[in-house]
């Protein structure tokens, strides 16, 4: 029981860090709470679902046209609601524009597509497993296959390339960042770029996992995947990652061992009890306050 | 009165009037909060449902007289307002948002799991006691204390905290009580603003509390003017009424929302009757001379 | 080499700079020294493109670049090294390094600069790997210094090197000011160590409160009774 629910939850986990890692990557440069980030991760699982039903792609494909769909989205979204803004207006500003965006894009694919679920047709044959008491799907071991290969590249990018330098560049300081020759506006949508398209993965396979996509699919999960990156440490990477994973077991083992009427508070609890006693949370740095 | 008044006035514009009353009551509760002192609180509408479930029960459960109630309820919204307060002067502003959203989530999934609230069916038959006096005159009310508030010594402190905390502060400003204050007195309309709501309606659930009806008043505060009290009577009648005629196309009502949102953000940030700005400053550097 | 001409800067309400001009000649160290506040940083950040100044333009090598973004003008030539060093501190000294290189794309140059900073600065050299953040506040300058000269600027802009550092890293780090700027490069230094600054410098402004009110050889302003008062402590 113990091993199957810690399984379940890593599955779930490893979405909440797909996409908390866009959260925290766009919060590390811009300190901008991306509010619509689960809006472009419920608009990748839309656009998987559109590629694959409508334009009839393997789901290999879809996952890809999805991501870059969403890249596309999300430097939209930055040039359209946020950047200006930026540098002109308050945070208190930036951030409730980008609620409007969340708002905005919701309430577009509720138009689009309407407010009932919808699902995935049958294209991935899944067998079932057995180890020990352990049972596991062939897509659950997909998703934890995907997800690590993102989370992999993403952290071999970020090290070792030079627009991931960059970014690391910008998110300690972005005015030293643009003394360099660093033309910081590209590197900003760069990141959009990047979470969103990890979103989007996200998007779909969480879809297809849980057989049902819904317009308002992304804003419980964009705000649980916020949590998990303050759990993680905003601003860390590898914060968000842990912070996902670890939400997502202490969601699926809270369903098992207390209540599930009380799920949904479980990442606000933790969001709240984080704040208070270790806010720069797992493997953060310390929050200064800019003077 | 109301009977009076029915025989001249249309009901369904008896109605309306109602409600725009009660959304002042309440956006000048959330302006207190985010208008005037910046703490941008995404939440609301957890303050408001804690004032309308509690003052529901008190009338229906144990017979208490609707003043009475009514005040009660307020109480208890302000008192969890004292508790959000609390950790929020150790975070920056958009992870007070967080909390708030977070804080306003875990009150309704706890009404969504509460026996006397009953659980996700709600309260139903609650009496009706609100009438068009008791609205009408408790706006006269917060306008006036309101108004006298804003220009007294702690008003001009609160704009301060709101343009500068760290110059507020280093001009001798308690911003930590303060903040609190703003929270209380901002939670407390919140919940008179519940419990009127709950005994003109007869009937409440947890879902009239969702976080779309937090952003509904925030729209309000931002719509009107941040921080101004015309401008947030202004954009509680606007938004009131606005809905009422697009309720046909009543999803392009939410989209229109979000835009409504982001657009203000990029040309009017400060809303529609936000122009304080030279004001605010004057009395900004007003507060600078006399340290 | 750069002229400013009558550039006003806002901060907000602010009026941080008002109708500034001057001028740096190609290969001096042109000193700006002023109080805290007088807007030296100020004009700096204008220079390298971070602030836009409302009127006025910025004359580099007859190019006019007032409304250039600051990624252009670094390739143009101009490099700083901004006030309190502002290293990546959780990059390593090599990161940084490279950063300062970032608009170059010979990789066989730029391993030879590296070389040479590390030549002129060996500290830097042992602590390669090491985090930014950990260096003391002495080798976080010569990194800063390190990093802008990754750019091969033909103008380097500095403001306040000596800020925060031992008297004795201060005179180090000017000298090796003066040691680049016998290389070739043009510099512009704003300072409050008036003395320091004025003693390796060909020309030299004053500046207060946004306006420029004495210039001159930095020979005539040491020896000139209102610097002397206000700047030199006698």
């Amino acid at each position: 029981m113990f091993w199957q629910q810690l399984l379940n939850g890593i599955t779930l986990g490893s979405s909440y860090a797909l996409i908390a890692l866009g959260y925290t990557m766009v919060y590390g440069i811009v300190q901008l709470i991306n509010f619509a980030h689960g809006e472009i991760y419920m608009f990748g699982a839309f656009a998987g679902l559109f590629l694959v039903t409508v334009v009839g792609l393997p789901i290999g494909w879809a996952l890809l046209g999805a991501m870059a769909f969403c890249m596309l989205l999300g430097v939209v979204v930055e040039r359209v609601a946020y950047r200006p803004l930026r540098g002109k207006s308050s945070r208190l500003s930036a951030l409730i524009s980008a609620i409007g965006v969340s708002i905005f894009l919701s309430t577009l694919m509720v138009i689009i597509a309407g407010t009932n679920p919808r699902n995935y047709p049958d294209i991935i044959k899944i067998s079932n497993y057995q180890l020990g008491a352990v049972q596991f799907s062939s897509l659950q071991i997909i998703i934890l296959i995907i997800s690590a290969i993102l989370m992999i590249g993403l952290e071999l990018m970020v090290r070792r390339s030079r627009i991931g330098k960059a970014m690391r560049a910008c998110s300690q300081d972005i005015e030293a960042a643009a003394l360099m020759g660093i033309n910081v506006n590209r590197v900003i949508s760069f990141t959009f770029a990047v979470g969103s398209a990890l979103a989007a993965a996200g998007g779909v396979m969480v879809a297809i996992y849980y057989n049902a996509l819904w317009p308002y699919m992304g804003t419980m999960a964009g705000m649980k995947a916020f949590c998990a990156a303050v759990l993680g440490g905003i601003g860390s990477i590898p914060g968000a990652m842990v912070g996902g994973i670890s939400l997502g077991i202490m969601e699926i083992m809270g369903v098992a061992y207390l209540s599930s009427s009380y799920k949904d508070a479980i990442a606000f609890a933790i969001l709240i009890l984080v704040l208070i006693i270790r806010p720069q949370g797992l493997l953060g740095q310390k929050i200064v306050k800019k003077v | 009165m109301d009977a009076v008044l029915s025989q001249y006035i249309d009901p369904y514009f008896l109605r309306i009037i109602l409600i725009i009353g009660i959304n002042i009551i309440l956006a000048l509760g959330l302006n207190l909060i985010t208008g005037v002192t910046g703490q941008l609180s995404m939440g609301h509408a957890g303050f408001m449902s804690l004032g309308a479930y509690t003052s529901a029960i008190l009338t229906m459960n144990y017979g208490v007289a609707f003043p009475t109630a009514l005040l009660g309820g307020s109480l208890v919204a302000a008192l969890f307002g004292f508790f959000i307060g609390l950790p929020t002067l150790r975070l920056q502003g958009d992870y007070l948002a967080m909390v708030t959203i977070g804080f306003a989530e875990i009150i309704r999934v706890f009404f969504l799991n509460f026996e006397p609230g009953g659980k996700a069916v709600g309260l139903s038959g609650i009496p009706q006691e609100t009438t068009f006096l008791t609205v009408w005159g408790l706006v006269a009310v917060a306008v006036f204390l309101n108004a006298r508030l804003l220009s007294s010594r702690t008003g001009r402190a609160f704009y301060a905290i709101r343009e500068d905390e760290i110059a507020a502060e280093s001009c001798g400003v308690n911003t930590t009580r303060l903040k609190v204050t703003a929270f209380v007195l901002g939670s407390f309309l919140g919940g008179l603003g519940g419990g009127l709501y709950a005994h003109y309606m007869f009937y409440i659930d947890p879902q009239v509390f969702n976080f779309t009806k937090s952003i509904e008043l925030l729209n309000m505060v931002v719509l009107g003017g941040m921080g101004s009290i015309p401008g947030t009577i202004l954009g509680a009648v606007l938004l009131t009424i606005l809905p009422e005629l697009l309720r046909v196309v009543a999803e392009y009502r939410l989209m229109f929302y979000g835009a409504l949102l982001v657009i203000l953000m990029i040309f009017r940030p400060n809303g529609l009757l936000g122009d304080v700005r030279i004001y605010d400053l004057k009395k900004r550097w007003g507060l600078g001379k006399n340290k | 080499m750069l002229q400013i001409n009558e550039i006003e800067v806002y901060y907000g309400a602010i009026h941080a700079l008002k109708k500034m001009s001057f001028e740096v000649e190609q290969g001096n160290i042109v000193t700006l020294i002023g109080a805290n506040g007088a807007g030296k940083t100020t004009t700096l950040k204008t220079i390298s493109g971070l602030l836009r100044p409302k009127n006025g333009s910025i004359i580099f090598n007859n190019q006019d670049i007032t409304k250039t973004a600051p990624e252009k003008i670094v390739d143009l030539g101009i490099s700083q090294v901004p006030e309190g060093r502002r290293v990546f501190s959780t990059m390593s000294v090599m990161e940084n390094l490279e950063m300062g290189a970032y608009l170059r794309r010979d990789k066989k140059g730029i391993a030879d600069d590296i070389e040479n900073v590390f030549t002129r600065f060996p500290r830097l050299k042992e602590r390669q790997k090491q985090m930014a953040g950990t260096l003391s506040g002495g080798e976080q300058q010569m990194l800063a210094i390190g990093r802008a000269l990754m750019a091969r600027p033909t103008l380097m802009l500095m403001d306040e090197p000596s800020m925060g550092l031992a008297p004795l890293l201060v005179k180090e780090i000017f000298s090796i000011i003066k040691e680049i700027n016998e290389r070739g490069t043009t510099i512009l230094l704003v300072e409050q160590n008036a003395h320091m600054a004025l003693s390796i410098a060909h020309q030299a402004y004053v500046i207060e409160t946004g306006e420029i009110v004495l210039s001159g050889t930095a020979q005539e302003l040491l020896n000139s009774d209102e610097v002397k008062k206000a700047y030199l402590g006698g």
